[in-house]
C-alpha cells in the first residue's frame, strides 16, 4: 500500500552483474538437462565446437570460420537463456538477502512458564523450539513466529511488510500473531513460539522469493512436455535429413549432402528456443510480480491457480465498502422517546471500540447532547460481540442493554420473555432497503428502536467488478449483514451475488458448492474462524495482520493486508499464463521464416532449382544459415523484458484477448523473423564476416 | 479452372454436408442408446449376438481394459486374415484356383486391413480368392472401421462424463457401429452401385477375344527370370501379340461400398476405382467419392451432439472443410493447367467440349480432371486410400497436395473415427496454447488439459511423425528400399516418402510407380501401419480415461471459446505448423525440387 519499500528495478547494475556471472555457471549440463530444449542447444554447441576443431586440424565439412561463427552463436543462445533466468532470479535473491539480515541470531528471554514473572533464561533464538514461551519487551526483536498469550504492545513489522507504521499485537482475538524478526516498540508481550527453526514465516518467505525451492508448476510441466515433444519432432526432421540428402545427391548425380553444422543450426532454429529459454524466467518473474505487489506466494501453483479463478469471495468491509460504517440516525419504535433510545444506544456502545461503536457515541452526543460517561465508573459489565451471538452490549446493574442484528435481538428479547414489536421489523426493512445497516437496541424484554449505520461503497469499485465480469469472474460479496442490507449494497457496488448473514460455516459451504460445480474459488481472510474456508479455497489470501492459523491456511499472504489485493493477484496470475501462451505461439510461428532461410541454403548444391525458395534473397547459403541462427539467439534477449514484465494485461473477454494476442504474437511471429533475418543478413554481408 | 470444375466441387461439398447432418444425428442416437427406428428391427439380433458371445452389455470398461480389448480383438483379426490368405488354395470360393499368398505379403495385407489402411502390395484380381476377398478383407473393412468409431466414441464419452472411471464397453460400441451404421449404409451403397453396373457375382473370370490384335515389345528374360540387357543397358525386347483378354469378375459391389464408406480403400481390383467394373459411371463415381467423407463428416455432427454443444462439432467440421476445399481447388488448378513442357511443344491442353484438358496422364477419360482431383484430395484427406486416378502421374505439385494431406496426420476428415480423434488431439494442442493466451490454464469442453493429457497427446502426434520420417530414411538408405523406385531423381524420393506417409497414417494409397510387393516393403510398411494405428489408439484411450475421471468446469466469459472462427483458424494454424511444416524439408527434396526443375528455374 505504501511505496516506502525499496522497489528494485528490473535491470539494476548489481543484479545484471550477478546474472551475467550466473549464466555461465548454468552452462553445467547437469543444470541444463532440466530444460530439454536448451539442453539440445547446448549439445549442438558442443558438437559444432568439436566440428570446428576438426575443420581446423583436419579436413572439415565446411570452412572453420563458418563453423566457428555458428558455434559461437549457439553458445550465445544458451547463455542468453541462462541470463534471462538469472535476471528473473536476481531481484528475488536481492530481496531474500535483505530479509535474511533480519533473521540474525538474537538472544531470547525464555520463560519457565506462561507467567511473565516466572523467571527468564537467556537463550539463543536458534535453540528455541515450538511450544517454548518467551518474554519480549520494548526494544527487543521477536525471536520467532508465535502467538501472544499475554500483554499488548506496538510492534514495528516493517522488516516484513515494508510498512513503517507500528501495529498493535495483543493476546486473544485476531491480533495475536507475531512474526520473528519484527521489533517490539513499546510495552511487552509473552509469546508462545509456534514454529521450529527453519520453518518460520520468514524462512519460508526467503526461500520463496529466492526461488531456492522453486518447483515447476503443473501447467509449466505440461508446457514443458509440449515443448519437448516439438523438440523431438524437429530432431527427427533434422536427423533424417542427412540420409534424405545423401540419397538426393545420388539421385541428382551432383552436389554434397547437407553438413552437420547446417543440420545443427536448422535444429536449433526450429526447436522452440524462444519459449524454452524464457519459460523458467516467466515463472520466476510471475512470483516476483507478486512480491512487488507485496504478496508472498507460498507456492507457484497458487500464482497459476489465481489466473484460473472463477469466483471471488470478497469481504464487504474493507474491500467493497470503506470499512467504517457510521451511525446516522436513531429511529425509536412507537412509544419510545428518541432520546431514551440514544441514551441506551450510547451506554451499549461505550465499551465498543470499533469505529461503528464510536460513531454511535458521537451521534448521541451531537444529536441529543448526551455526554459520554466512563463505563468503569458505572460498574457496567461489557458483553463483547461474537460471531455466534452477533450482538454486543452491557449489563448495568439489573439492566441488560443489547444492540445487534434484528434476528439476534429478536432471539434475545424472546429468550428474556418479551416480544419483538411488529413496527421494528418495518423500520429495519426500510433501513436495509436503503443499503444501510439496522442495529436494533433492546433493554431486557423491551425493544427500544433501531440505529441506522451507513456503509460507504468505495469509489471505482463498480468499474472494477464490471471488468471482472468481462473476464468471466463472478464476484460474491460476503457480509454479516442481513439479506436486505446486503442486496442494497451489492446492487450499489455491482457485485454479482452476495452471501448475507455469513458465518464461517455458510462461507465454507458456499466455497464447497462452487467447487463442486467445477469452479475455482478465491477468497481473503484474516481471522482464525476464516481458516477452514481459506484452507478450502483454491486461492486463499491471508492478511499478514491475521492470525497464525489464517496464514497457515492460506497459500498467499498479503503483507499489506489489503483485501482489494485479490483482484490484483488474479491479474498477475492471468498475466503469467498469457505470457507463456503468447511466447509459445511466437516461438512456433517463427519457424516458417527459418525454413525459408535455411532449406534453400542447405540443398542448393543438390538441387540449384531450390534457390527459388530463397524468397528473402539472402546473400549466400552461409550468410542465410548464420542469419537465422543469430536471429534465433537475439530474439531471446529482445524478449527478456517482455518475459519479466509479462504481456500487457487488459480485462477483456477471452475471445477478444485471444484475437489480440493471436494477431500480435501469432501473425507477428510469422512476419518479424522474415524482416529480422533479412536485416541481419544485410548487416553481416556488409561487414563481410561471411 | 473451368466452370464445370467449380460446379463439381461445390456440388460435392453441398451434397456431403447435406447428408452428413442427418447421419450425424442418427449416429448420436445409436451411441447414446436413444430410440431410432432400426433398433426395433435389429435390437433382438444385437441382444442374441451378445448372449452368444457371452458379452455383458451393461458392464463398462475403464480405459486400460478398453484398450486391451481393442488390441486383442484386432490381433485376432490379424490372424484370421493372415491364415485365410495362406490357406486360400485349399478353401472354397476360389474359381481361379489361386494358390497361397506369400508369407510377407500375407503379413502386410493382414496388418493393412486390420489397421483400416488397406495398403495393397498385391493385385486383387490376380491374387485373392473370392473367399479371401469376402471373409478376410471384406469383414475387416467393417471391423476396422467399427474399431475406429468405437475408439472415437470412447473419447467423446471422456468429454461427456465427469468423475467417471469407465468409458463404455468396446464390444457394444463395435457391435452397434457395425450393425446399425456400417451394415445399413453399405447395403444401400451396394445396391446403388450394382444399379450402375458394378459387378457382383461368384462366377469365374471370362475370356474375351480382342477385336483388334495388339502387338507390343515384350522384354526378354534369361533362365533366372532377370531381364536381359544390351550393351547400353536397355532391355532386349521381342515382338509379342495379344489376341484375347481375361475379364476378372467377382463379388465386387458389396466390397466397394464398405471400402469407400469405412475409409478402407482396398480395391477389389488392382487399379481400384479406376477399374470400369469398380466404378463404371459418373454417378457411381459420385456415390463412391461422397462415401469417402460421409461418415467422417457426419461424426463431427455426432460429436457436437454428444458433448451437448453442436457448435463444437461444426467448428471441427469447418476446419476440415476449409483445409480440404483450399487444397482441392489448388490441386484441380494445377492439374487443369497441365504440363508446361507440353505447352512448349505445342500440345493443346485447354479444356473444351471435346477434351477435359490439363494433365490427363494416369486419369480416366470418363472422369476427367476435376473428378480425379476431388477424389485424390478426398481420399488422402480421409485415410481412405482408394483411387480413381494415379497420383504418381499428377504434376509434381498436384501430387504434393495429396501427400501433404496424408502428412497432416489424417485429421482433415481422416479415417472413420480415427480422423476425428486425431483432430481432437490437435484441438487439445490448440486449446493448450490458445488457452494460455487468454490467461487461464487450458481447458477443452470443460475439461482441464493437464500433464497427463499433454503427454498422451504428444505421444500420439510423435509416433506417426517418427514412423514416416524414420521409415523414409531407412527406405532411401537401404538397397532394398531404393530397388522399389521406378523413377530417377526427386520423384523416386517422393515415391518412398509417399509410401511411408501413407502406411504410417493408415491411408493406403500409393504413388503407383513403387514396387512395394517385396519382403522389405511388405515388412517395413506392415510395421509402420501397425504402430501408426495402435500406438495412437492407446494414448487416445488413455486421454479418454483421464478426461472421464475429471470434473467438468462450467464455461464462462473468461473461458476460451472453441467454436468461433478465430479458434478454427488457430486450429488450422497448429495443424499446418505442427503437422505439416515438419515435412517441408522432405517435400523440398521431393515434389518441390521436381517442380522447380520442371519449370526450369
Amino acid at each position: 500500500m505504501t511505496g516506502k519499500k525499496e522497489k528494485r528495478s528490473l535491470f539494476e547494475p548489481t543484479i545484471l552483474k550477478r546474472a551475467l556471472l550466473d549464466s555461465f555457471k548454468k552452462l553445467n549440463p547437469r543444470y541444463q538437462i532440466k530444460n530439454p530444449v536448451m539442453f539440445v542447444v547446448e549439445v549442438g554447441s558442443v558438437l559444432t565446437t568439436l566440428l570446428f576443431f576438426h575443420a581446423l586440424f583436419g579436413k572439415g565439412e565446411a570452412s572453420p570460420s563458418f563453423i566457428l561463427q555458428i558455434s559461437i552463436w549457439l553458445w550465445i543462445t544458451v547463455l542468453f537463456a541462462n541470463f534471462a533466468e538469472s535476471l528473473a532470479e536476481g531481484r528475488g535473491k536481492a530481496q531474500a538477502e535483505s530479509l535474511r539480515k533480519t533473521r540474525r541470531e538474537i538472544m531470547a528471554k525464555k520463560l519457565a512458564s506462561a507467567d511473565r514473572n516466572s523467571g527468564v533464561t537467556a537463550i539463543s533464538s536458534s535453540q528455541l523450539r515450538k511450544g517454548d514461551i518467551v518474554l519480549v519487551e520494548a526494544g527487543d526483536i521477536i525471536p520467532m513466529d508465535g502467538e501472544v498469550i499475554e500483554g499488548v504492545a506496538s510492534v514495528n513489522e516493517s522488516a516484513i511488510t515494508g510498512e513503517s507504521a507500528p501495529v498493535i499485537r495483543e493476546s486473544g482475538g485476531d491480533l495475536n500473531s507475531v512474526t520473528g524478526g519484527t521489533k517490539v516498540l513499546s510495552d511487552w508481550l509473552v509469546v508462545k513460539i509456534t514454529t521450529n527453526p527453519g520453518e518460520t514465516f520468514l524462512d519460508r518467505m526467503i526461500s520463496m522469493v529466492e526461488g531456492a525451492k522453486r518447483q515447476k508448476t503443473p501447467n509449466e510441466i505440461a508446457l514443458d512436455i509440449l515443448l519437448a515433444g516439438l523438440t523431438i519432432i524437429f530432431l527427427l526432421v533434422t536427423v533424417t535429413l542427412l540420409p534424405y540428402s545423401i540419397f538426393s545427391v545420388q539421385a541428382a548425380g551432383h552436389g554434397s549432402p547437407v553438413t552437420i553444422t547446417v543440420l545443427v543450426a536448422l535444429l536449433v532454429c526450429l526447436i522452440p528456443t524462444t519459449i524454452g529459454g524464457l519459460l523458467s524466467a516467466i515463472g520466476i518473474a510471475g512470483m516476483d510480480r507478486m512480491i512487488q505487489a507485496n504478496v508472498i506466494a507460498m507456492s507457484g501453483r497458487a500464482v497459476e491457480a489465481a489466473g484460473d479463478v472463477d469466483v471471488l469471495l470478497l469481504d464487504k468491509t474493507g474491500t467493497i465498502t470503506l470499512g467504517d460504517r457510521q451511525a446516522t440516525a436513531f429511529i425509536p419504535v412507537s412509544g419510545v422517546d428518541a432520546k431514551a433510545l440514544a441514551d441506551a444506544a450510547q451506554i451499549a456502545s461505550l465499551a465498543d471500540e470499533t469505529p461503528e461503536g464510536r460513531s454511535v457515541v458521537v451521534l448521541a452526543k451531537e444529536k441529543y447532547g448526551i455526554r459520554e460517561t466512563d463505563i468503569n465508573s458505572l460498574g457496567a459489565e461489557f458483553v463483547p460481540f461474537s460471531a455466534q451471538t452477533r450482538m454486543s452490549g452491557v449489563n448495568l446493574g439489573g439492566r441488560q442493554i443489547r444492540k445487534g442484528a434484528a434476528d439476534a435481538i429478536e432471539k434475545f428479547v424472546q429468550s428474556q420473555g418479551g416480544t419483538f414489536p411488529s413496527d421494528t421489523r418495518s423500520i429495519v426493512d426500510d433501513i436495509a432497503k436503503q443499503g444501510a445497516t439496522p442495529l436494533v437496541v433492546a433493554e431486557g424484554t423491551k425493544v427500544l428502536g433501531v440505529i441506522q449505520l451507513k456503509d460507504i461503497v468505495k469509489g471505482g469499485i463498480k468499474d472494477r467488478f464490471s471488468e471482472m465480469r468481462q473476464m468471466g469472474i463472478k464476484t460474491i460479496m460476503i457480509t454479516g449483514d442481513n439479506p436486505l442490507t446486503a442486496s442494497a449494497i451489492a446492487a450499489e457496488a455491482g457485485v454479482d451475488d452476495y452471501l448475507a448473514e455469513a458465518t464461517p460455516e455458510t462461507k465454507l459451504k458456499l466455497i464447497r458448492d462452487h467447487q463442486a460445480g467445477g469452479r475455482l474459488v478465491a477468497m481473503t481472510g484474516d481471522g482464525t474462524n476464516d481458516a477452514p474456508a481459506l484452507a478450502q479455497a483454491d486461492v486463499a489470501v491471508a492478511m499478514n495482520t491475521g492470525t497464525q492459523a489464517a496464514k497457515e491456511a492460506g497459500n498467499l499472504v498479503d503483507l499489506d493486508s489489503n483485501p482489494t489485493k485479490l483482484i490484483e493477484i488474479v491479474e498477475i496470475g492471468k498475466q503469467l499464463l498469457m505470457t507463456r501462451g503468447t511466447l509459445t505461439t511466437f516461438s512456433i510461428a517463427n519457424d516458417v521464416a527459418k525454413y525459408f532461410a535455411i532449406l534453400p541454403a542447405a540443398f542448393l548444391s543438390i538441387y540449384p532449382a531450390l534457390g527459388a525458395l530463397n524468397i528473402m534473397h539472402l546473400a549466400t547459403p552461409e550468410s542465410a544459415v548464420l542469419s537465422a541462427v543469430i536471429f534465433n539467439a537475439l530474439i531471446i534477449i529482445f524478449l527478456v523484458p517482455l518475459a519479466l514484465r509479462g504481456v500487457k494485461y487488459k480485462p477483456l473477454g477471452a475471445e477478444v484477448v485471444l484475437r489480440n494476442n493471436a494477431l500480435i504474437y501469432g501473425l507477428g511471429g510469422l512476419i518479424v523473423p522474415f524482416i529480422g533475418i533479412k536485416l541481419i543478413d544485410m548487416l553481416i554481408t556488409a561487414i563481410g564476416i561471411v | 479452372m473451368t466452370g464445370n470444375d467449380i460446379f463439381q466441387i461445390v456440388l460435392y461439398f453441398g451434397v456431403l454436408l447435406l447428408l452428413a447432418k442427418p447421419l450425424g444425428d442418427y449416429m448420436a442416437r445409436v451411441y447414446e442408446n436413444q430410440p431410432f427406428v432400426l433398433d426395433r428391427v435389429l435390437g433382438p439380433v444385437e441382444r442374441i449376438f451378445y448372449r452368444v458371445c457371452g458379452v455383458n452389455a451393461d458392464e463398462e470398461m475403464d480405459w486400460k481394459k478398453y484398450a486391451l480389448t481393442v488390441l486383442v480383438f484386432n490381433v485376432g483379426g490379424f490372424f484370421a486374415v493372415y491364415l485365410l490368405q495362406r490357406f486360400q488354395g485349399v478353401l472354397p470360393l476360389n474359381p481361379q484356383k489361386f494358390g497361397a499368398v506369400s508369407p510377407d505379403s500375407s503379413f502386410n495385407t493382414a496388418v493393412s486391413f486390420i489397421t483400416n489402411t488397406n495398403w495393397q502390395g498385391y493385385g486383387g484380381e490376380s491374387t485373392m480368392s473370392y473367399l479371401t476377398q469376402m471373409a478376410a478383407l471384406g469383414v475387416q473393412n467393417f471391423l476396422s472401421a467399427a474399431t475406429g468409431m468405437a475408439v472415437l466414441v470412447a473419447l467423446i464419452r471422456g468429454f461427456q462424463r465427469h468423475s467417471s472411471k469407465t468409458i463404455g464397453n468396446f464390444w457394444v460400441d463395435l457391435t452397434r457401429s457395425t450393425l446399425y451404421i456400417l451394415l445399413p449404409l453399405a447395403l444401400i451403397w451396394s445396391v446403388l452401385l450394382v444399379s450402375q453396373g458394378v459387378v457382383q457375382t461368384f462366377s469365374e473370370y471370362k475370356t474375351a477375344m480382342l477385336t483388334q490384335i495388339i502387338t507390343y515389345d515384350n522384354p526378354k528374360n534369361d533362365a533366372q527370370g532377370n531381364v536381359i540387357k544390351d550393351e547400353k543397358g536397355n532391355p532386349v525386347t521381342e515382338k509379342a501379340q495379344m489376341k484375347e483378354q481375361s475379364i476378372p469378375l467377382g463379388p465386387a459391389a458389396s466390397q466397394i461400398a464398405i471400402k469407400q464408406l469405412g475409409t478402407n480403400g482396398g480395391g477389389f481390383f488392382n487399379v481400384n476405382s479406376a477399374h470400369p467394373f469398380e466404378n463404371p459411371t459418373p454417378f457411381s463415381n459420385f456415390l463412391e467419392v461422397i462415401a469417402i467423407l460421409l461418415i467422417p463428416a457426419a461424426l463431427c455432427i455426432t460429436f457436437g451432439k454428444m458433448v451437448g454443444d453442436k457448435r463444437q462439432g461444426r467448428a471441427l467440421l469447418a476446419a476440415m472443410v476449409i483445409v480440404l476445399a483450399i487444397l482441392m481447388v489448388l490441386c484441380t488448378q494445377i492439374e487443369q493447367k497441365g504440363n508446361p513442357n507440353f505447352a512448349s511443344i505445342g500440345i493443346d491442353q485447354g479444356a473444351s467440349s471435346l477434351q477435359p484438358g490439363g494433365n490427363m496422364e494416369g486419369k480416366e477419360a470418363r472422369f476427367g480432371i476435376v473428378n480425379s482431383t476431388i477424389w485424390a484430395t478426398a481420399t488422402t484427406a480421409a485415410s481412405n486410400g482408394s483411387v480413381n486416378s494415379m497420383h504418381d502421374s499428377f504434376m509434381p505439385l498436384g501430387g504434393l497436395l495429396p501427400m501433404w494431406l496424408i502428412q497432416l496426420g489424417e485429421v482433415i476428415f481422416g479415417g472413420v473415427g480415427s480422423g476425428l480423434y486425431g483432430m481432437l488431439i490437435f484441438a487439445i494442442i490448440t486449446v493448450f496454447v490458445a488457452g494460455l493466451m487468454v490467461g487461464r490454464t487450458p481447458e477443452y469442453l470443460g475439461k482441464k488439459i493437464e500433464m497427463f493429457e499433454m503427454k498422451m497427446t504428444i505421444l500420439a502426434v510423435l509416433i506417426v511423425n517418427a514412423l514416416v520420417k524414420i521409415g523414409t530414411a531407412v527406405g532411401v538408405s537401404t538397397k532394398a528400399g531404393i530397388a522399389g523406385i521406378s523413377n530417377p531423381g526427386p520423384h523416386g524420393f517422393s515415391q518412398i516418402l509417399y509410401a511411408f506417409s501413407s502406411a504410417s497414417n493408415n491411408n493406403g494409397s500409393a504413388f503407383a510407380g513403387l514396387s512395394a510387393n517385396t519382403v522389405f516393403y511388405n515388412t517395413a510398411l506392415g510395421i509402420a501401419m501397425f504402430l501408426g494405428r495402435f500406438w495412437v489408439i492407446i494414448p487416445v484411450l488413455a486421454i479418454a480415461g483421464s478426461l472421464a475421471a475429471k470434473k467438468k468446469v462450467p464455461a464462462g466469459l473468461g473461458t476460451l471459446p472453441t467454436h468461433t472462427p478465430l479458434f478454427v483458424s488457430f486450429l488450422i494454424g497448429v495443424i499446418l505448423i505442427v503437422g505439416a511444416l515438419s515435412f517441408m524439408p522432405a517435400l523440398a527434396l521431393g515434389p518441390i525440387a521436381e517442380h522447380l526443375m520442371m519449370i526450369g528455374k
